[in-house]
């Protein structure tokens, strides 16, 4: 077992309208195979036996699924691993003496909460705008009724896997949520289920997302690279063709 | 016992099969005018949570949804990675609805009630139907068709799948319904609220007190009925394979209203999880089930032995399931798998660091498949192993222990999941029902969405249909007096500013809990349990720090209210762990094995179900008795020789 010690530079803000600033912290005597969180465990246990405010920071599952946790480590989301969610990085990734930067995911859509942990309500409402298929329950027909290619079935598995932690958003340079719009557009058009409303759906989501205050994209394809889900920059240009399409076809 | 304390489980009459159909013809309806004047509470947004909202506002009534997460989408369910099962007999290979039935019951160790199990096997098949138009995208065969797996030692392939992301996608899918309706303004969403208390009016659940988690805000909600679909309490053992956040507290604060809580000690422990590395843990890593199809699970002949695994010479291994289980090797149910590691470790046989842990070889299966067979079938669960321990299962055998994953126990509920308590649902893990003293494979996501999507849409109308129900405002003294309940409380966390942190005293509380009522459990062992669970608790409110404001974000505040909720609970699950002398599933008691050191049940005392009345905290609760009436699956011993 190996343990190290690291410097942590926090960013610290009480709330959205608050004044923000990074504080400094010594993580001591960490023991690598601890996970990213278990450390900051760590440095807030030793804050709130000192009566402090420990820092806040998003998590749940802890298992790279939920989506929930995330922030920026030295100015990449979810830190210097490829296809890790922050509470999948472990200390191993670090060495003694480091110092780490953490900020939260900033955008202007993404209020701020409080410490490293940001509003992700705006993802919801671009789900709501469209990101379903209108069915109800009850009125399915059989499973097995509507064949479906093995291959239109595996990409909508890998659109599908979109987490909503909002790294992408984080990583780009506009704010732009189009990774998480386009994903969920592209899981639902690979479908049969999911094509009847298609134009419908890229329009209305599109809609929202830029209502939110989201960016629009401009191709610098970071998002991919902070996804920790892998999911491609493609599909965001098969939105845009589906979205010109639809709004041509629009009355 | 007395004849009061029998409880009635209120299911209908007539042949098995029919029971269901022929009640949902029998149930009142409300006139779909009528629907939108109800206003229902559904508190969790999990499998069962996101169903029944997204359902129950299809058919019109007025509902208004709260989870304590920043969006529905990360409630707990969306970990689950095996599988769904449904009686589909796609494969031809002689599944049936009974079939299903049967195994459950089975598999459940004769401890659940025959027609919510034969219920829930006839919906599954309605919700793979309904998964699939939602666009879940399961896996496929070649020929565009749902593709299946066995899962769990089931002799039937009836497991539907989406890579090891199952109950990802099942989520989401239940997800869009919930968000397509929010959209139509057909349910009020509440995200970052965390149920505090359970408001009853003239002894009806009649809404809920929340704490705003954002705010802090202590707010009122009335309704006519309150549906409970807040998951299991896994969490009570510290490390479990539940998330951060999965609590005990909505069904808890129900059981301290008169609900009364079935079975808690029944816990489903997995065998196939990453060890504990060190102190600072926070929780536990499920490796899927599926690793055992062609891992194979030994540990060092001699005890002590240090040598790395590579180098330990076959004849000093021990395959102890091969051994001792020769028909069923690696293969036996989750409980025997998981007993048997504890065994070989508490023997002194254990490995890795802590010697809590045992091996899972794939060597043998890569000699004989090949490197790229095994990656294709287990590609991602080695990677998600070598990200977190550093080492590589291709090269050295993996190292697991066993770690809590579900909890069968729960609310007690009727045929109806309907609580003791008039207009309290209790849906999936929250409730006990269908999973008797263990649960199989690829079930609690099944039975997470037929409570949502299929059965709750019934009874639910039938309940209110016949129910008279004077409006109530929330200005009524019931909510005044719960709100001023849960003020108090969190003043009072707020006041103690002592010296130990709430980690510090869950950890001690979980330790305590694993120790004496996890994987084996002795009358001694409860007792002394019992005895110490009251001083915890007590040092909990003499010494907890918990900083910060009640006006406020606050994450530490949020964590105290629910630990502390867990330190009342683990009581009532020791007792009934130590009131059920039996062993049966989940449940291990060392006074009743076989000669060979096999569960022992004792059906003539206890083929029945423990639902406990809360009768103030450290008092001792009250016993109330369902009794289980098998009358088409003969109970029999459980034998996998």
């Amino acid at each position: 077992m190996k343990r190290i010690t690291v410097k942590l530079v926090v960013w610290r803000q009480k709330g959205n309208d608050d004044k923000g600033m990074f504080k400094t912290y010594l993580a001591e005597n960490i023991d690598t195979d601890a996970s990213f969180l278990e450390m900051l465990d760590v440095v807030n246990e030793g804050l709130v036996k000192k009566g402090s405010e420990p820092i806040a920071f998003a998590h749940d599952c802890r298992e790279g699924i939920c989506g929930t946790c995330g922030a920026v480590v030295n100015g990449e989301a979810h830190g210097p691993r490829e296809k890790v969610t922050l509470c999948q990085l472990h200390m191993r990734s670090f060495n003694d003496g480091d110092t780490i930067i953490l900020e939260p995911f900033r955008a202007r859509a993404l209020p701020i909460v409080k410490d490293l942990v940001v509003d992700r309500s705006a993802l919801d409402r671009i789900m709501q705008a469209g990101g379903y298929i209108s069915v109800r329950t009850g009125s399915a027909p059989d499973a097995n009724a509507i064949p479906v290619p093995k291959k239109d079935a595996d990409q909508a598995f890998d659109a599908a896997q979109c987490i909503g932690c909002a790294a992408c958003v984080a990583a780009c340079p506009n704010a732009s949520a189009m990774l998480v719009l386009s994903a969920k557009a592209a899981h639902l058009s690979y479908l049969p289920q999911g094509k009847t409303e298609e134009s419908q759906r890229v329009l209305s989501m599109v809609k929202q997302m830029t209502k939110e205050g989201f960016g629009g994209c401009s191709n610098e394809y970071q998002c991919e690279v902070a996804c920790p889900k892998g999911i491609s920059v493609k599909y965001i240009a098969q939105l845009n063709k589906k979205y010109l399409v639809a709004s041509i076809g629009s009355e | 016992m007395s004849a009061d304390n029998q409880l009635n489980s209120n299911v209908p009459e007539g042949d098995l099969k029919d029971k269901w159909s022929q009640h949902k013809f029998n149930m009142k309806l409300v006139n779909p005018a009528n629907k939108r004047k109800f206003k229902i509470i559904v508190v969790g947004t999990g499998l069962a949570g996101a169903s029944a909202s997204a359902t129950l506002s299809e058919l019109g009534y007025n509902v208004h949804t709260f989870c304590f997460h920043d969006t529905p989408r990360r409630a707990h369910s969306i970990a689950a990675q095996g599988g769904i099962n449904a009686a589909k007999n796609y494969q031809n290979d002689g599944d049936s609805i009974y079939r299903l039935f049967y195994d459950t019951i089975k598999g459940g160790d004769f401890r659940a009630r025959e027609a919510n199990v034969h219920r829930l096997a006839e919906i599954s098949v309605n919700i793979i139907d309904q998964c699939v138009a939602q666009g879940v995208p399961f896996a496929r065969e070649y020929g565009g068709l749902l593709d299946n797996r066995s899962f769990g030692g089931a002799q039937v392939s009836r497991t539907f799948y989406a890579k090891g992301q199952t109950g990802q996608q099942l989520l989401l899918g239940a997800y869009s319904a919930l968000m397509k309706q929010v959209n139509a303004g057909a349910v009020t969403l509440y995200t970052e609220h965390e149920m505090m208390d359970l408001v009853l009016v003239d002894g009806k659940a009649r809404g809920i007190i929340t704490r705003n988690l954002r705010t802090g805000a202590i707010d009122r909600h009335s309704a006519d009925a309150v549906l409970l679909c807040s998951g299991g309490y896994g969490n009570v053992f510290y490390l479990s394979t539940n998330a951060m956040g999965s609590n005990v507290t909505a069904a808890w604060k129900s059981h301290k209203r008169g609900a009364f809580m079935a079975n808690p000690c029944y816990t489903q422990i997995h065998p196939t999880c990453i060890p504990v590395h060190g102190d600072y843990q926070s929780k536990l890593t499920l490796m899927s089930e599926s690793l055992r199809n062609d891992g194979r699970v030994w540990v060092p002949k001699a005890v002590g032995d240090d040598r790395h695994p590579n180098d330990i010479p076959e004849d000093e291994r021990d395959y102890y399931l091969e051994r001792k289980y020769p028909s069923f090797g690696n293969l036996v149910p989750r409980d025997l798998a998981s007993r048997n590691a504890k065994y070989v470790c508490d023997e002194g046989r254990g490995v890795g660091p802590t010697k809590l842990a045992v091996y899972l070889d794939f060597r043998d299966s890569i000699n004989r498949l090949g490197k790229d067979a095994i990656e294709a079938r287990y590609g991602n669960l080695f990677d998600m192993y070598q990200s977190i321990t550093d080492s590589n299962p291709y090269e050295e055998p993996m190292m697991i222990y066993p770690a809590v994953h579900y909890t069968m126990g729960g609310l007690w509920v009727d045929y109806n999941l309907m609580s003791n308590i008039e207009g309290l649902f209790v849906l999936g893990e929250a409730n006990f029902s269908d999973h008797g003293a263990n649960r199989l494979g690829a079930s609690a996501l099944m039975q997470g969405l037929a409570d949502g999507y299929f059965v709750i849409s019934y009874t639910l109308g039938n309940y209110l249909a016949n129910v008279s129900l004077d409006s109530v405002s929330t200005d009524n003294d019931a909510f005044a007096k719960c709100e001023q309940d849960v003020n108090e409380r969190i003043n009072k966390l707020l006041s103690v500013r002592g010296t130990t942190t709430v980690d510090e005293f869950h950890r001690e509380l979980g330790l305590l809990m694993w120790d004496k009522c996890g994987m084996s459990r002795s009358e001694e062992g409860l007792k002394e349990a019992l005895k110490r669970i009251p001083e915890i608790r007590d040092r909990f409110w003499k010494d907890v720090i918990v900083t910060g404001d009640a006006d406020e974000f606050n994450q530490v505040l949020e964590k105290a209210l629910r630990v502390a909720d867990f330190l009342e609970f683990a009581e009532t699950m020791c007792k009934d762990a130590l009131e059920r002398k039996e062993s049966c599933g989940g449940h291990f008691r060392e006074d009743s094995q076989t000669p060979e050191g096999e569960a022992l049940r004792d059906d003539e005392n206890y083929t029945n179900v423990f639902a406990w009345e809360f009768k103030g905290v450290g008092n001792e609760p009250e016993l109330h008795i369902e009794k289980l009436i098998f009358e088409n699956v003969k109970p029999s011993v459980r034998s996998y020789k």
